[in-house]
């Protein structure tokens, strides 16, 4: 799977610089891995850095490829990487918003391969429906499983996700992640998701992986190892409790900041 | 199991071909219709030609007295430089708003085509003071050259932390103000016979089209479709949001550089030897959007005969206006253009 070696970034503002990871080590387990950790922590980061969209220092590995070395075309065939923001709109049609995916083999007469990739993709996550449909028409909702098709349809080894349950709401975003799970299963992939709902990477997560606000690695692991009242309080600066629900898995309570007595 | 494979992509490509049927008609008709408006400016002129004759003198070369000479050396050519000059200018519109991820910029908005104005008028200017004799070829770098330097200019620009999709048009407008400026000093210091030039020129005409000068638009026309269809899929990345594209594996940087490189050269080519037509770059891709949506694939080349449509159009209606007066074509396609326009515009708001 991914391993992230001695990563160092630091943001470059006008005047300012910050060091975002320093010689950051971090590895990533096979099925639905989520990294959580506070707002700043670089999470967003880690994954652009994965990806391949920030110069930085360090090598990234898959197995035994060095995916720091590869280029954009090679990367892309490796990985898809769903940034964090919505986009709302777009004079798009669904399957023309998919077929983006395939980038960069598309050709101007689309292909029966690429065709039936999009098909087969928007057929898997039910919403084969909307392939006529303009983009901008569709709910939130769809809007997001729509891009989970761009990131799947180019068939890739590892997917990696920014938030893609924000502004979701409590059903979809259970729908969502157990759909992650399915995919997982189909598709044979692996899933580097950014949580910001502990009790959801708690419910759904493989391997969870937690970035102190520092941008340090604290720790990773089952979700039962790693979600502790302790790492609460280390990591979020919350005290709050931790209590196993029917199924084994640990379900939080946060009850109030460190700061505030 | 090849059997339902080869079923199953009959039946995606059903649907698929279901899509764009729309689009691929709309293509087609604009095209008849471009064609036709060739033959109708052919065929409105000073002196009475037959579409028989008209016919006769392209395909044959033969006719009565002047009659080959006219279609061949000057309707001919000057029908088909409103085609391609429409067409750079819709396309040259198309992908600056797809760049800039804003559907009311256009080259014309940022500043480049006043730019361009600028340089032409300089190198006319300066060719009337060193060089007798008229050097196409000088006005055409000169305008290039401002063309890039303002495009230069935006894109440095649109670089910088927080100049977001208005702060980019209000540099533009800045830039039109300032190069409007420096062509007016340019006015103010011209003699009498050069202002009354670089005012017509400045409203646009095409009737001092040679053949040699649609060859040249023709070609950069040509080529910069050439290269952005096969940028297309890239280009269509690119109306997503910046990082959304890069996560495609787009190079956005790359793709920005080569539109603008490309656009200031359509811009530059139009507007030396036409002059300036303003806005042509706004509408042509803004009812091609309303059209076929964003796929490059239609988009850019819906917008360029949207362009060459309008600009055709103008042509016609320009020499039939006033009897015996040919109107500047820079003027008239204002003049059918923002009716066009607003007609869009509003019957779009009323669907909302």
């Amino acid at each position: 799977m991914l391993k992230v070696n001695s990563l160092t970034y630091s943001y470059k503002g006008v005047k300012s610089k910050h060091d975002v990871f320093k010689n950051l080590d971090v590895e990533f387990g096979p099925g639905l891995n989520a990294v959580l950790g506070p707002n700043g922590a670089g999470k967003s980061t880690l994954l652009k850095a994965i990806f391949g969209l920030l110069k930085y220092e360090g090598a990234i590995y898959f197995g035994t490829e060095s995916i720091t070395k590869m280029k954009t075309d090679e990367k892309t065939k490796v990985m898809s990487y769903l940034p964090q923001m919505d986009i709302d709109f777009s004079m798009l049609s669904v399957l023309e918003m998919v077929l983006l995916g395939r980038l960069p083999d598309l050709k101007q007469r689309v292909s029966d391969e690429d065709l039936n990739a999009v098909m087969d993709t928007l057929e898997a996550l039910n919403i084969k429906d909307l392939a006529g449909r303009s983009f901008g028409e569709l709910s939130g909702g769809q809007k997001k499983l729509v891009f989970i098709a761009q990131t799947l349809v180019r068939e890739p080894k590892i997917i990696l996700l920014d938030e893609p349950t924000n502004s979701l709401d409590l059903q979809k975003q259970l729908e969502l992640c157990h759909l992650l799970h399915r995919i997982i299963k189909d598709r044979k992939i692996d899933i580097i998701v950014v949580l910001h709902d502990i009790n959801l990477a708690a419910r759904y997560a493989d391997h969870i992986v937690i970035i102190t606000g520092e941008g340090e690695y604290y720790d990773s692991g089952s979700a039962k190892d790693v979600i502790t009242e302790k790492m609460l309080k280390e990591v979020y600066g919350v005290i709050g409790s931790v209590t196993l629900d029917e199924e084994n898995r640990p379900v939080i309570s946060a009850k109030r900041s460190v700061r505030d007595s | 199991m090849i059997k339902t494979q080869q079923l199953e992509n009959n039946v995606n490509r059903e649907l698929y071909n279901a899509m764009i049927k729309r689009r691929v008609a709309l293509s087609a008709v604009l095209l008849a219709a471009l064609f036709a408006l060739v033959i109708l400016n052919i065929f409105i002129g000073s002196s009475d030609i037959t579409l028989k004759e008209i016919i006769i003198a392209i395909f044959l070369k033969e006719g009565k007295g002047h009659t080959v000479m006219i279609v061949n050396q000057i309707r001919l050519p000057m029908a088909l430089m409103a085609v391609a000059v429409g067409a750079g200018l819709g396309m040259g519109g198309c992908e600056i708003q797809t760049i800039l991820r804003n559907p009311i910029a256009s080259p014309y908005t940022l500043g480049i085509t006043n730019a361009a104005t600028f340089g032409a008028a300089m190198g006319l200017i300066l060719n009337m003071n060193v060089v007798k004799a008229s050097e196409p070829l000088m006005v055409t770098t000169n305008s290039f050259l401002f063309a890039l330097l303002a495009s230069v200019l935006v894109y440095a620009f649109s670089l910088r932390p927080g100049a977001g999709k208005n702060g980019i048009i209000l540099f533009g407008v800045a830039l039109n103000f300032l190069f409007n400026a420096a062509t007016m000093i340019l006015q103010y210091i011209a003699n009498d016979e050069d202002l009354k030039s670089m005012v017509f020129w400045n409203m646009g005409s095409l009737l001092k089209t040679t053949w040699t000068k649609f060859y040249i638009v023709f070609s950069v026309v040509v080529v910069c479709f050439i290269v952005f269809y096969l940028n297309s899929w890239k280009l269509t990345a690119m109306t997503l949001d910046d990082t959304k594209a890069r996560s495609l594996g787009v190079d956005t940087q790359k793709v920005r550089q080569m539109v603008i490189l490309l656009t200031s050269l359509l811009t530059a080519v139009s507007v030396c030897f036409i002059g300036a037509i303003g806005f042509v770059g706004i509408i042509a891709p803004h009812i091609a959007r309303q059209f076929v949506g964003e796929d490059q694939r239609f988009f850019l080349p819906l917008s360029a005969m949207l362009g060459a449509f309008v600009v055709s159009v103008s042509f016609v209606v320009s020499k039939i206006v006033i009897p015996g007066v040919v109107l500047p074509i820079g003027l008239v396609t204002a003049m059918i253009g923002v009716p066009i326009f607003l007609f869009i515009v509003f019957r779009k708001m009323r669907t909302l």
